[in-house]
């Protein structure tokens, strides 16, 4: 039987923030982050935005999408590092206010930025062991680098929400595969506000071996070869690395590029791959193969093959696109509004 | 403490949950036992939509202490597509606006989405429902 995503839908935050806007704030060189790094603005959540408000909104589009029942979903899994509670799900306000309460399983889940991977991936196991008609895999972030931290240049919002399940099928999955170990790459403790990071960890040990294996694993099992893919998506924590990684694998950068969105939207953790996925699945055609794999510090990647069908042209107009929300209505902000709406001001108890 | 109204209002806040009465067709948000316009005690569940336009608007430069960071707050009176009115904050507007009226035209068609409303204090509940934005 069949399993595959039958709706998915992102959401891009209005407010943006360029590079030069951050470096002149710190003394850096933008152009050497630019070209060094290739990212050039990245979103910022309102100050009424989260975690919740982002998986609601890429949640809503991906119904609209489905065209389904919100009732018929039995499970719906918010992958993210930016939970708005420490103690309180998540998944609980989103289900309630997309009207699939009472009868769902609900869980949050963390693992950097491999959450939303995760949740696509239970997801898509429930439906496919039979367990409910339909479950959402949501990963979304509003991820913040440490002031001054190279980490802020990317660390930005933004997500993307899953719909599995048997019947009016948009997108396949083929093959699944996790690669996993236990790197000290990046990391926060609890009670933290920003994470730490290894510096030497970040690259060769923890996202080139991770998703290097990963895509190798899925191409071995599949047997197939990049130039049988029509896109691949590959986790994006600067503009760099993912198209690196492509080009170990063999992949050619107009297979990237749809869903190479890292530049203009900065790293939204959770929410990175899914949506380079998201915007990879708006513009791809029936029988169009799609290669995307997760990475999550600590470590782990997960990698999940698709294949488009047909209903891809019926659902993909009856939600706002990626690309169209992450170019229009773009509100920019100075580095102190963008210190604000981050709460990185120290404020009076009484503010 | 907010919670328990908080917590009661979920379906409107959360929702849109209004009634329709079956005699007249009168939307009520939030939903009555009664119908004002024409006495009627049946009704039927009813959604409200999520598009409209604004109809007046008025910004608030001294809100009270949980919105104090948003300041100035922008509420609107936003006509939805069916005729029903509701009164809900604009929200995603440049952070500094001179003069609104440049930016909120009387008739600007809005979309309403899920936000934050507020937070109770530093370590209480996230308050959500609708705002609007601008289309
Ligand atoms: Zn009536």
């Amino acid at each position: 039987m069949a399993v595959g995503i039958v709706g998915y839908g992102s959401y891009v935050p209005r407010y943006r923030i360029k590079v030069e806007e951050i470096a002149k704030q710190w003394g850096d060189n933008a152009e050497s982050i630019k070209n060094g790094l290739l990212l050039y603005e990245k979103t910022v959540p309102g100050m009424d935005e989260d975690t919740i408000t982002i998986s609601y909104m890429a949640a809503k589009y991906a119904l609209q999408r489905a065209g389904i029942d919100p009732k018929e979903i039995g499970a719906l899994y918010i992958g993210s590092e930016s939970h708005p509670y420490a103690v309180k799900p998540s998944g609980t306000v989103v289900a309630e206010a997309l009207g699939i309460t009472p009868d769902v399983h609900i869980a949050d889940f963390e693992f950097a930025c491999k959450a939303g991977s995760e949740a696509m991936f239970v997801a898509y196991s429930h439906v496919k062991a039979g367990n409910m008609k339909y479950a959402m895999g949501i990963g979304a972030d509003t991820s913040q680098g440490a002031p001054g931290d190279a980490l802020e240049y990317s660390a930005a919002a933004g997500g993307s929400a899953f719909i599995f399940g048997t019947e009016n099928i948009v997108a396949e999955v083929l093959y699944t595969y996790s690669f996993t170990t236990d790197t000290p790459d990046f990391w926060r403790r609890e009670h933290e506000f920003y994470p730490q990071h290894a510096g030497r960890f970040t690259g060769e040990p923890a996202y080139f071996r991770h998703v290097l294996s990963c895509a190798r694993a899925l191409m071995d099992m599949s047997g197939l070869k990049a130039e049988d893919f029509a896109y691949a998506i590959f986790h994006m924590p600067n503009g760099k690395f993912p198209l690196r990684a492509g080009k170990i694998l063999g992949f050619k950068k107009e297979q990237l590029e749809p869903g190479w969105i890292v530049p203009w939207q900065g790293n939204t953790y959770s929410g990175s791959s899914p949506t380079g996925l998201s915007a990879t699945l708006d513009i791809a055609k029936p029988g169009d193969l799609i290669l995307m794999v997760s990475f999550g510090s600590g470590a782990g990647s997960d990698g999940f093959i698709f294949k488009v069908t047909e209903r891809i042209e019926e659902v993909r107009d009856k939600a706002p696109k990626f690309w169209d929300m992450l170019k229009n209505n773009k509100i920019y902000l100075d580095y102190g509004l963008y210190a604000k709406f981050r709460g990185k001001i120290i404020l009076r108890p009484e503010l | 403490m907010l919670t328990p109204r908080v917590y009661k209002e979920i379906p409107q806040r959360y929702r849109l949950e209004a009634n329709k009465c079956k005699k007249c067709g009168r939307v009520n948000f939030p939903p009555r036992l009664v119908c004002p316009n024409c006495g009627s005690q049946e009704f039927e569940d009813y959604r409200l939509p999520t598009t409209g336009k604004i109809l007046t608007y008025t910004v608030v430069r001294t809100p009270p202490v949980d919105f104090k960071l948003q300041k100035p707050i922008v509420l609107a009176i936003v006509e939805l597509e069916d005729g029903t009115r509701i009164m809900c904050q604009v929200t995603d507007l440049p952070p500094y606006v001179e003069n609104y009226d440049e930016i909120i035209k009387i008739g600007a068609p809005v979309e309403l989405v899920f936000r934050k409303i507020f937070s109770e204090g530093e370590a209480g509940i996230h308050v959500y429902g609708y705002k609007c934005r601008l289309i």
